[in-house]
C-alpha cells in the first residue's frame, strides 16, 4: 500500500479529479447550512481525496499526512466545535446558542456565521479520522 | 412529497434487497465488498427518492466511497476467502 497502485490510467484521472474534489469538499462544507450537506459530508469527501491520492500514487505524492498531524486537525476540529458552542454560555446563552454571538451582523447572518464556523470544525475532526483510520490500517499490514 | 409505494422507490427496494442477499452469499470478499458499494448506492438513491437529499448525500459519502476504501484496505491483510 504505501508504493501505490501507480498505473499511468490510474494516475491521469485522479490528478484530474483531485483539485474538483477538493472544490466540491469545500463547496459542500461552506454551503452546508442552506443546501444539503455539511461538515460532515464535506470532510468525508476531502478525505476521500486525500485518500484516493495516496492509494494510486502511495507515499510518493507528497501527500502523506503524518498520524499526528492528523491527531492535530481533529482535535483542532472539535476544539473548534466545542469553542465556538461555548461561546453562546459565556454570552449569556445556550451550548451552541448562536443568537447569542456579540456580532454587530443581522442575526441570520449571525446564525450562517456561527454554524459556519461549527461546520468547518466538524469537517477538520472528519478529515482527521478518516485519514487516521487509514492510516491505522495501512501501517497494521507493514507491521505484519 | 413522493409517496412511499412510488414504483421507482419500490424498484430500488427490489434492487437494495437483491444486493444484500448477493453481498452476502458472494464467496470472494473483494467482491462482496463491490456488491456492498452497490447496495449504499442503491439506498443513497432510495433515501433521494424519498426526499431525504441529506441522507442519501451522507449514504453515498461513507457507505460507497470511505466504507469501501477501508474494507478493501482491511482484506489486503487477509487471504481473501470467506472461509
Amino acid at each position: 500500500m504505501n508504493s501505490g497502485f501507480g498505473s499511468p490510467a490510474l494516475d491521469a484521472a485522479s490528478r484530474l479529479m483531485t483539485p474538483f474534489m477538493l472544490m466540491f469538499g469545500a463547496y459542500v462544507v461552506v454551503h452546508g447550512h442552506d443546501s444539503p450537506g455539511g461538515g460532515f459530508q464535506g470532510g468525508v469527501i476531502i478525505a476521500a481525496c486525500l485518500i484516493l491520492v495516496r492509494l494510486v500514487r502511495g507515499r510518493a505524492a507528497g501527500w502523506v499526512m503524518p498520524p499526528e498531524t492528523a491527531v492535530v486537525l481533529l482535535c483542532t476540529g472539535a476544539g473548534i466545535f466545542a469553542g465556538v458552542g461555548l461561546l453562546g454560555p459565556i454570552f449569556g446563552g445556550h451550548f451552541l446558542d448562536y443568537s447569542a454571538l456579540p456580532l454587530t451582523l443581522a442575526p441570520a447572518e449571525v446564525r450562517a456565521a456561527g454554524s459556519l464556523a461549527v461546520e468547518i470544525g466538524v469537517a477538520l475532526a472528519v478529515t482527521g479520522v478518516l485519514e487516521l483510520i487509514f492510516d491505522v490500517l495501512v501501517e497494521a499490514r507493514d507491521d505484519a | 412529497m413522493t409517496p412511499a409505494f412510488d414504483p421507482l422507490a419500490i424498484a430500488f427496494l427490489g434492487l437494495m434487497i437483491v444486493g444484500a442477499i448477493a453481498a452476502l452469499s458472494v464467496r470472494d470478499l473483494m467482491a462482496a465488498v463491490v456488491v456492498f458499494g452497490a447496495f449504499s448506492f442503491f439506498s443513497a438513491t432510495y433515501f433521494a427518492i424519498l426526499g431525504a437529499v441529506d441522507v442519501a448525500f451522507t449514504e453515498a459519502a461513507v457507505g460507497a466511497a470511505i466504507t469501501a476504501v477501508f474494507f478493501v484496505t482491511a482484506i489486503f491483510r487477509t487471504d481473501r476467502g470467506a472461509d
